[in-house]
């Protein structure tokens, strides 16, 4: 059991996070709104947690400004789209022990 | 340290976002089967244009040819069903508490409009030159390939809707003098059978 358990990834250890990742890696691209609306969160939590993925290198962000607004919009890495999927097959794993 | 009953829990939730995000999920089945009737009853009054001596009524409102007409009462039922759709879907995401216009809707919508506008000026050009053998198998294919186009961000039985769309549009072409039949099956009777299915499956209150 505990072997398995080492296969899930850390920086997944959070519902909003894998609320994040299972939104981008269906959607090539998503805003910061976009994300907002679809996880039902608030700003500073929705925040938080996207830099906390931005640091492990999992989302790459990109600014643009849309009539000197910022817009903000969110990315899956290679690394990030690995990781989801490998934590994925883990939680499938554990699971299926049960 | 987490239960198996979390581990599950982040499984399902997982699903259930991937499966919905980005898609426009609102959209009333209700509609559906209201302009299946619409097309039903505007493919009676093709029809009875076509086909019989007008009445001396319908013959004083729409003093044109029967093109004109045919146009006229074509653009009525695509109006009306328009407004149905609009006014169903907003207030079933209303009542879900959903937002009618944000990033699935959009997409799904510029998704729709492509084939679907270019398929009506295509249509229309080729009405004005007088092939009035196009119109019907064009209005399904064209419908059809929006409708598989735009399945991608809403409910996957469009898909299905589409492709059957697109199946009736090829046979009204390779059986001349059909059209207003497979018209009728295509607009009328699918999108019935479609509004009853989504019905049933997701507008019915659950017990």
């Amino acid at each position: 059991m505990k072997n398995i358990l080492q296969n899930l990834d850390k920086a997944f250890d959070n519902k909003i996070r894998l609320g994040i990742m299972s939104v981008l890696s269906v959607n090539s691209r998503a805003t910061f709104n976009q994300l907002k609306e679809e996880l039902d969160l608030t700003d500073g939590n929705l925040a938080s947690h996207l830099k906390a993925l931005e640091k492990a290198e999992y989302v790459s962000v990109t600014k643009t400004f849309n009539d000197r607004k910022p817009n903000t919009s969110y990315e899956i890495t290679e690394a990030g789209k690995a990781a989801f999927e490998r934590h994925l097959l883990a939680l499938e794993e554990i699971l299926k022990q049960l | 340290m987490k239960t198996t009953e979390n581990y599950l829990e982040e499984i399902k939730e997982i699903r259930k976002i991937m499966e919905q995000s980005g898609r426009f999920l609102s959209l009333s089945g209700l509609s559906g089967i209201l302009i299946g009737i619409y097309a039903l009853v505007g493919a009676y009054f093709a029809y009875r244009i076509v086909c019989l001596p007008p009445p001396s009524v319908i013959r004083y409102v729409f003093a044109g040819d029967v093109v004109y007409q045919l146009i006229t009462l074509a653009m009525i039922v695509l109006l009306a069903s328009f407004v149905t759709t609009l006014w169903l879907t907003w207030q079933k995401a209303k009542k879900d508490g959903k937002k009618i216009w944000n990033h699935g809707s959009r997409q799904m919508l510029v998704n729709l409009a492509i084939p679907f506008i270019s398929g009506g000026i295509l249509i229309l050009t080729f009405t004005f030159r007088g092939f009035y053998e196009i119109i019907s198998p064009a209005c399904l294919i064209f419908y059809g390939l929006s409708l598989v186009n735009a399945a991608k961000f809403t409910r996957q039985e469009i898909f299905y809707l589409g492709l059957s769309e697109i199946s009736l549009g090829i046979l009204a072409a390779l059986f001349p003098g059909t059209g207003l039949i497979f018209w009728a099956l295509g607009f009328g009777v699918l999108h019935i059978i479609y509004g009853s299915v989504m019905y049933f499956r997701y507008d019915r209150p659950s017990k």
